[in-house]
């Protein structure tokens, strides 16, 4: 089985977030990125899937932040392939037109089937997994905790629900599946692997191709939330503070 | 001696010296399956340690049964030496000497010896079937030992006697033992020829006694007789507080295997003596977390007699015999470990635990196969520079609002390179005592600067946890900072720190000299720099840090500090050489608790304090120290009776003119 | 038929024979957008033999109800199909989702193929002259964005939590118009093969009166039966947040949040958890939250009533403690 992991970077918030003086976008002096949590599980999930049904994987990501670290990173995981989108403006471009440009690219040999997280934390204008999938017309089922390959040409994911119920869904390939999370986390790989990676390998690049997006949400403001009802903090001793907790407790009924 | 008995002499003395022979070129066969490794330089200093260790026993006489042991072994050593002129006299009578227990001097000592030796296993014995001492092997090769040598010496002994009797030569001075007990003997009616045939007749016992003893020798526990010369001769003498870089570690598709070891590796288990004194004194072991590391040295073996004659025919997956990481050792066993090295200071035989530890662990490492808050802590490290997971420029928020102002030595020169590492930085518990470091330091008008932002973890536990990629990273990079700040010396608060830069680093071209605080706040204080202004009159307990004590070897430096500032300084009963370790050590601070653990390696320490009389303050030298051992007054209810401070912050509190006495 | 393009639509969430309750909370918000625009609210419901649930969506102005054997389980296909033929044929201003596992994969499909714009994680809706302005939650709720949307349609998913849901709630019947599916439903490429219940949980969370929810700060397995003692003293159940789910330490009957359980006891005791929107989402309607962190600036902060920033191990034994002695000996 063929299959296409899209991997795509976002701010890390280890860093308090400063608002650019345009206001609509983030200062990107101090701004680290990294790949997007549901992207890596992403990755991890098309990698089982290699161990236990053979194939090939593929990592394609655009041109922005530390995306060469991660498609070296995915490539010392076992990807067989890592492919650089190039020619990324600066301040990234929304989902939407994320996933035009992927799909430009994916329908020139389109594989069986293509992984992505099904979130990431800078969403705004859409989930690239879900437009991906809607640009190609093909089959999609987002949110999974685990996609397997029972028999050929179709896969088997269980999408999570509320309340931690789940249906399994049978998907015919090709296929686009939003992942949430891998049956296992991803596993660690040793910076060896990574260095080594580096210098055996080579990330394929090419140019992202220009693609015709119809005319997006636009930012107007960014800013940062104010806490408006902010707890009331207590102060002391603990054992000063479990007394405070336990007098508001009888107050409300809740201990006698 | 008959023709005939010449001819069997022959026969059983070539069949043992054959089996013998036999299995022991098969043992180093197998070790031939390791890797090479160079261990024949400064042939002075190993034939001073062999001088020490074997001949002397050093390391066995710090537990009393060691000498118990001391007259065993060199009982055996006459023994031996006798057995071998013995033995080739009866094989060849032509010989122009006499059989050696019948020269004055050698009959002397074979009886004096012999006593001593029946005495040595006679106190073994009870101490291992009565008084039965924790992590003492019970195998039916101990107690076939005994036996073996036990009854070797009574037949030594009782020919002797009946030597005496043959000859009528009854003498105290050559004979003390075999002359009493022929007066004994001769009360039973023997006369001087039955005596004689008596007496070939122990002398055969103790021939077919040795011989088979050496044949069984290899198959047993006591080939360490052979193994430990060896293992003590070809000692590691680099810095205990480095470790060998990966090679070859298996990182293929291949599980780990004997090949990925170097011979002296593979001689570990062969020179071991079950003894047990690792076990005693490991605080995983003791804590009841899964490793043991007698066991994990015997897994080897097991690994290496079991596996080996496959992969000597070239199997690359020792045929169906269990992996050994895995199968035959686990992962709990490997990761409980805090490398603490007092295992190795222990061992008798000069055993290398730590060593196959960590090579077992880059091996589960290179297979991703690490807990999840091992991943997150490695993961950190690799991105942020600290284990923490927080943002670089937080490193040296601990500075804020100090009093005094600390230097950027990424742009003043200074004459110490303040090198203040993670849990020093990062960690709220040990904040006050970095800040009170860095008043002293500028009290005594050191010249010093720290590199913000530009510091990473040393990265000491991440080589012991097996990263050596990550670790590898971590040097590069500060060294290639600090080459671009000017100063003479580094200085560090943090035993892990040190150790990494004085000893890991210099590999990677960071040779600077590297100073712990304790040190410098010793020779300032001697040198007058640093003047207390009060006294601390305060009953303290050290416990010594395992990276600065067993490690490095400084003990003395803090406690003179101590001494200095006035503290009454009680010494625990485990200190230097024996100090129990926190557990925080090998990376295990960033890991998940060990399964099993009944009591943390932190918790029997503070126990151990607070059970000393009328003290109240445990003082460390080790910022991770702090958080570990007040966690664990929390957990042991000694948290209002022990407090647990930094010696800097003793040294800040006693120097400051300003501050109000210790509480 | 309206032909008016003002028209706000509404998908409706249902499972097992309810429909969600963030339904409500869209249709509230959605009748009041419906009337700024000047247009009618539609609430659209796709299913099989799911008819009586359209009768609790009165605060709609009409129920487009699909009836289909292919519906009878949410497929993103099936249902994605069937709602993008509604509104390509009535083009509706503004299409109304959840941020939810259905919500997500349904904007994101009839978006893309319809090709109108989407914004996700809206916190509030606002109707400036011709554009719809969002406010857009990102970054973990650290960062929000005022969007813009111009066009004549717009796809919204929506926080849960974000508007009240009483608003959504009305005895009125609504006009129901029956539809057969305007596509073929039999040749979908993708088929529930079943459904995955959670072990049948030791206790439901969702019933219990007290909650001593557990994060991240719980730090290792066996500090659990600290909680346990809690929850026990305080008459309560034990839950946790996602990250102790995953590492097994409890069932998943216990998770609350997006994925988890959604609950509203009297009292919620937040321990070592940091409050990010997926958790909060579960537990926001808790009557009285009181939250314990060591780091002050934790997002849960914001959500709770009472705050204490301190080390959960430094608090709890006290807690117990005080706890013990007022509670009479346990038989």
């Amino acid at each position: 089985m063929n299959i296409v992991v899209l991997l795509s970077m976002v701010p890390d918030l280890v860093e308090e977030l400063e608002i650019a003086p345009s206001g609509v976008a983030l200062d990107t002096q101090w701004l680290r990125y990294l790949l997007s949590e549901s992207d890596d599980h992403a990755l991890e999930q098309a990698l089982l899937l290699k161990e236990r049904h053979g194939g090939r994987v593929v990592a394609m990501a655009l041109d922005r932040g530390e995306a060469e670290e991660a498609l070296y990173t995915a490539l010392a995981r076992g990807a067989d392939e890592a492919v650089k989108l190039t020619g990324i403006p600066e301040e990234g471009l929304g989902k939407r037109a994320a996933a035009a440009v992927f799909g430009a690219v994916l329908k020139e040999s389109p594989p069986d089937l293509i992984l992505a997280g099904v979130q990431a934390i800078d969403d705004m204008d859409g989930h690239t997994a879900g437009a991906l999938a809607g640009l190609l017309g093909l089959p999609y089922v987002g949110v999974t905790r685990s996609v397997d390959a029972p028999g050929a040409g179709k896969v088997l994911v269980q999408k999570e629900y509320p309340g931690g119920l789940a249906a399994e869904i049978e998907v015919d390939l090709p296929a686009v599946v939003g992942v949430l999370s891998a049956p296992q986390p991803p596993r660690y790989v040793p910076v060896a692997r990574i260095r080594e990676a580096r210098k055996t390998k080579t990330i394929s690049e090419r140019e992202a191709p220009s693609v015709a997006v119809p005319e997006g949400p636009v930012i107007r403001r960014l800013f940062k939330p104010e806490p408006a009802e902010r707890a009331e903090m207590l102060d002391g001793t603990p054992e000063e503070m479990a007394k405070q907790i336990v007098t508001i407790l009888e107050s409300r009924g809740l201990v006698r | 001696m008959s023709p005939s008995g010449l001819l069997l002499l022959w026969v059983v003395s070539l069949i043992a010296l054959g089996l013998f022979a036999f299995r022991v070129r098969y043992l180093v066969r197998l070790l031939g399956l390791g890797r090479g490794e160079s261990r024949l330089g400064e042939v002075w200093r190993r034939l001073a340690a062999v001088a020490w260790e074997v001949l002397g026993q050093r390391r066995l006489l710090r537990e009393p049964a060691g000498v118990l042991h001391f007259g065993i072994f060199w009982g055996f050593v006459v023994y031996a030496s006798a057995f071998v002129f013995s033995l080739l006299k009866g094989l060849l009578p032509f010989l122009p000497y006499p059989m050696p227990e019948e020269i004055g001097p050698v009959a002397l000592a074979l009886d004096v010896f012999g006593v001593t030796v029946l005495a040595g296993i006679g106190g073994a014995a009870v101490r291992r079937y009565i008084l039965r001492p924790p992590r003492l092997e019970q195998s039916r090769d101990a107690g076939v030992i005994l036996l073996l040598i036990g009854s070797l010496m009574v037949t030594s002994l009782l020919s002797s006697g009946f030597h005496v009797v043959a000859t009528g030569h009854a003498s105290f001075l050559w004979n003390p033992v075999g002359t009493p007990l022929a007066a004994l003997l001769v009360g039973y009616d023997l006369t001087p020829s039955a005596a004689s045939s008596l007496r070939m007749a122990m002398w055969w016992a103790h021939m077919a006694l040795v011989l088979g003893f050496l044949a069984y020798l290899p198959y047993s526990k006591h080939l360490h007789l052979l193994a430990s010369s060896f293992s003590v001769f070809l000692t590691d003498l680099s810095p205990r507080g480095r470790l060998r870089p990966a090679d070859a570690d298996g990182g293929g598709p291949d599980p780990l295997n004997a090949r990925n070891f170097t011979w002296r590796e593979l001689l570990n288990p062969f020179a071991c003596a079950e003894c047990g004194r690792c076990d005693r004194v490991c605080p995983a072991h003791t804590s009841g977390a899964a490793l043991s590391p007698q066991k994990m040295v015997h897994h080897i073996k097991e690994h290496l007699l079991g596996a080996g004659p496959y992969l000597m025919k070239g199997d690359p997956r020792n045929g169906h015999y269990p992996d050994l990481v895995g199968g035959v050792v686990s992962a709990d066993e490997l990761w409980a470990c805090t490398t603490c090295y007092a295992c190795m200071e222990r061992c008798p035989v000069m055993n290398e635990h730590i060593p196959l530890i960590v090579r077992m662990r880059r091996y589960l490492v290179t297979r991703g196969e690490v807990d999840a808050r091992l991943q997150d802590a490695l993961t950190a490290t690799s991105r942020y520079g600290n284990s923490f997971g927080q943002s670089p420029k937080t490193r040296a928020r601990w500075t804020a609002g100090l009093e005094v102002p600390v230097k950027d030595i990424r742009r003043e020169q200074a004459q110490y390179l303040w090198f203040v590492g993670d849990y020093a930085s990062l960690d709220p518990a040990a904040r006050e005592a970095t800040r009170a470091a860095a008043r002293v330091l500028h009290r005594a008008d050191v010249s010093f600067g720290i590199l913000y932002d530009g510091e990473q973890t040393s990265g000491n536990d991440i080589r012991r946890v097996g990263e050596e990629g990550l670790f590898e990273m971590l040097a590069e990079k500060n060294i290639a900072t600090m080459r671009k700040c000017r100063f003479d010396k580094i200085l560090t608060t943090d035993p892990h720190t040190y150790n990494a830069l004085k000893h890991e680093y210099p590999e990677f071209g960071g040779t600077w000299p590297v100073v712990h605080y304790t040190e410098l706040f010793d020779s300032l204080i001697d040198g007058e720099r640093l003047r207390p202004a009060r006294r601390l009159g305060i009953r303290a307990t050290y416990h010594d840090p395992c990276y600065l004590g067993r490690y490095n070897g400084i003990y003395e430096a803090p406690r003179r500090v101590l001494r200095a500032l006035g503290a009454n300084l009680v010494e625990m009963p485990r200190n230097r050489l024996n100090a129990y370790c926190c557990g925080a050590g090998g990376g295990r601070i960033w890991m998940e608790e060990a399964p099993g653990v009944k009591e943390r390696p932190a918790e029997s320490r503070i126990r151990e304090a607070a059970a000393l009389n009328g003290v109240g303050t445990l003082v460390v030298a080790c910022p991770k120290e702090i958080t570990m051992f007040r966690d664990a007054a929390k957990t042991t209810g000694h948290e209002e009776g022990l407090v647990i401070k930094d010696l800097a912050e003793l040294v800040e509190e006693a120097t400051n003119p300003e501050v109000s006495g210790h509480a | 038929m309206s032909t008016s393009g003002q028209d706000v639509w509404v998908y409706v969430e249902h499972l097992k024979g309810q429909v969600a309750g963030h339904t409500y909370e869209l249709l509230g918000k959605g009748r009041e957008i419906a009337g700024a625009l000047g247009g009618r609210l539609v609430a659209v419901l796709a299913g099989s033999e799911v008819q009586p649930l359209a009768g609790t969506l009165g605060v709609a102005d009409s129920v487009l109800y699909v009836e289909d054997a292919g519906l009878a389980e949410f497929t993103p296909e099936g249902h994605g199909a069937v709602l993008r033929a509604l509104a390509e044929k009535d083009l509706p201003r503004l299409m109304l989702f959840g941020a939810t596992s259905a919500g997500m994969d349904l904007a994101a499909l009839v978006s893309a193929t319809m090709g109108i714009p989407l914004v996700v994680n809206c916190k509030e809706i606002v109707i400036e002259g011709d554009r719809v302005v969002v406010t857009s939650q990102m970054c973990g709720g650290k960062l929000l964005g005022e969007v813009e949307t111009v066009g004549k349609m717009v796809a919204l998913t929506v926080l849960p939590g974000a508007f009240p849901s009483q608003k959504g709630l009305s005895d009125q019947a609504p006009a129901v118009q029956k539809l057969l599916s305007p596509v073929l439903l039999d040749r979908l490429r993708m088929r529930v093969t079943r459904l995955l219940e959670p072990e049948a949980g030791d206790v439901d969370i969702t019933r219990a009166p007290v909650l001593v929810a557990i994060g991240r700060g719980i730090q290792r397995q066996d500090n659990l039966p600290l909680a346990e003692e809690l929850a026990g003293l305080l008459g309560g159940a034990v839950c946790a947040s996602r990250p102790v789910i995953d590492q097994g330490w409890l069932p998943l009957t216990r998770q609350v949040g997006k994925s988890g359980m959604v609950v509203k006891p009297k009292f919620y005791l937040a321990l070592g958890i940091s409050g990010a929107s997926e958790h909060v989402e579960g537990m926001k309607e808790s009557e009285l939250t009181i939250a314990v962190n060591s780091d002050p600036r934790a997002p849960i902060f914001d959500v709770a009533d009472y705050g204490v920033a301190a080390d959960m191990f430094d608090l709890l034994p006290t807690l117990i403690e005080e706890l013990r002695a007022r509670t009479p000996s346990p038989s």
